[in-house]
């Protein structure tokens, strides 16, 4: 009971095609779990069979002791839903909208007045409350979605792609406000943005052909990144000896020279797992390298997503 | 039912918050004048009675009521809401109740603003106000019949313009199915049995028996159960098509 959500072995198959494969997982209150995955992994209609849109070919998901399937529109009740794209009816004005939903999710008179209050004051939709809703901008439908789904304080948030096509500072605000609820909910955020991870999730699954492929913190994915534990060098002067004298430590297994935005340098790779920024400090203070940069690498998601989801190894 | 009422309050919004309601009622309105007087020889026929006015008004519909059930959820497909809608804690049978309600009202509505018409003839003579008031309860059940089977329909297809067509070919099937031209075609090879029941589901034979002043209860139940029926086929249509 101490799982808000917990999905089991949930499959969906549309005629021969399986969109998703005996996926379980539980959520539990403080967690936000990302959702990971290349498009048409399977993401969205997981998230369409939890939220009680579609109806699963087997398996189940419990929403705060409710089933799904059984007892559908109690496990609703406990539900934010924001569906990818924020639909909403184009011909209402937010506030027309959000009475509504507020209606519909059985408040009344002052209770409900208050409730749209809440929500309009947490995303910031006071400048628009009588516009209809077709003439918004990107930014602000999503906000109306996510008013929409806050209202009336779920248990549970699932919200599919909650930052999708919006601009740095709308993604920021977005984001904020999923962090600033995640204290006291169970919150599922569905992604392709690997930084969104990072920014917000405690948990990311990642999910690709309809299988939940891994399953951990966004630090333990990172692990799994052959550039976890590297070492990033930079010299102001590189005589070309760097790489032999590198190489020749114990702890190394390769010393590649990259070349991106931060200029160029050397990347160190590890043994498996080891840790070699202490053998690299001694090597530089020896051989008296004059250093521009020294980092140690903690991994990368996108990495480790690209090796999980194409079938290969971190 | 809280839900039913919620939805049909917002459904009926809807309708005014786009000109269609108010373009709907204008041409309704026009059209039935235009037939009654023009058409149907209101005047000619020297007779205080509004036959003439209700003659009309399986042709009416049979144009203009697809044009109200067309996007009761061919829009809710199209643009996503859908997935809104059905994940709100709603029961289907709510959901596909008051959205039905809603069409239903909004034609009663375009319905009682004929009262001109009313007015008129009880103004040139003494018109049997029974039977104008029992062919008004016909046709607005007809009208139900009509946006029942149009809300079913438009549960197909994400879009608007099948789905009116679509009804006003399949409203055109029920219209005429007791006429000769339908039944001269079966006749000859399909069973007696198979002709009667073809028959019966004729629009026409039962609204123009309330019209005539022969009130039967049989012919409200009529109207009645295809508004059930096809209430019924509505919610399955919604659940099989929701996610295409």
């Amino acid at each position: 009971m101490n799982d808000m959500i917990a999905v089991r072995h949930l499959t969906k198959r549309f005629g021969p095609i399986t969109a998703v494969d005996d996926v379980s997982f539980a959520v539990s209150r403080g967690e936000v779990l990302g959702f990971l995955g290349p498009n048409g992994a399977g993401k969205s209609t997981t998230m369409k069979m939890i939220t009680g849109f579609l109806a699963p070919t087997s398996g189940t998901a419990v929403i705060c002791g409710a089933d799904i399937v059984d007892a559908s529109i109690a496990a609703k009740r406990h539900i934010g839903y924001l569906p990818e794209g924020a639909p909403a009816y184009p011909d209402m004005t937010p506030a027309g909208f959000l009475d509504f939903i507020a209606h519909i999710r059985g408040f009344h008179g002052e209770q409900a007045r208050q409730r749209i209050a809440v929500a309009v004051e947490r995303t910031q939709l006071h400048s628009v409350l009588h516009q209809p809703i077709e003439t918004l901008s990107k930014g602000f439908k999503r906000r109306v979605g996510l008013a929409q789904a806050l209202l009336h304080e779920p248990d549970v948030l699932v919200l599919d792609e909650p930052t999708d096509g919006l601009d740095p500072n709308q993604k920021h605000e977005v984001r904020r406000l999923i962090s600033a609820l995640a204290a006291e909910k169970a919150i599922v955020i569905s992604t392709h943005l690997l930084e969104e991870v990072d920014a917000i999730c405690t948990r990311a699954i990642v999910i690709a052909g309809g299988r939940v492929l891994a399953d951990g913190t966004p630090a333990e994915l990172a692990a799994r990144s052959r550039h976890h534990n590297a070492v990033r060098l930079a010299l102001v002067r590189d005589g070309g000896d760097a790489t032999t004298a590198l190489m020749r430590l114990p702890g190394v297994v390769a010393v590649e020279p990259v070349e991106d935005v931060e200029g160029s340098a050397l990347m160190i790779f590890p043994r498996a797992g080891g840790s070699i920024i202490a053998e690299v400090t001694d090597l530089v203070r020896t051989a008296g390298w004059s250093v521009a940069a020294l980092r140690v690498e903690r991994g990368r998601l996108d990495d480790v997503f690209r090796s999980i989801t194409l079938g290969g190894k971190a | 039912m809280r839900g039913t009422l919620v939805i049909f309050r917002r459904e009926l919004q809807s309708y005014f918050a786009t000109p269609l309601a108010y373009v709907f009622i204008v041409i309704f309105l026009v059209m039935a004048g235009a037939l009654t007087f023009f058409l149907g020889n209101f005047f000619e026929r020297g007779q205080a009675d509004l036959q003439p006015f209700f003659t009309f008004h399986p042709w009416l519909y049979l144009v203009l009521i697809p044009a109200l059930a067309m996007r009761l959820w061919a829009e809710e497909r199209r643009s996503g809401t859908i997935e809104l809608f059905l994940t709100l804690p709603i029961s289907m049978a709510a959901a596909v109740l008051g959205k039905f309600l809603a069409s239903w009202a909004f034609a009663g509505i375009a319905l009682l603003l004929t009262f001109p018409f009313w007015i008129t003839v009880n103004y040139l003579g003494h018109p049997d106000n029974g039977v104008i008031v029992a062919s008004y309860i016909g046709s607005f059940l007809m009208a139900g019949a009509f946006l029942a089977i149009g809300a079913a329909l438009s549960a197909l297809t994400k879009n608007q313009v099948i789905a009116f067509v679509v009804t006003a070919a399949v409203c055109f099937l029920f219209t005429v199915s007791g006429s000769p031209v339908v039944l001269g075609f079966l006749n000859g090879w399909a069973p007696q049995s198979v002709l009667r029941t073809v028959a019966s589901f004729s629009f026409l034979t039962h609204f123009n028996a309330i019209v005539r002043g022969v009130i039967d209860l049989r012919d409200a139940v009529f109207f009645l159960s295809v508004i059930a029926v096809f209430l019924f086929a509505n919610a399955i249509l919604v659940d099989l098509k929701k996610a295409d």
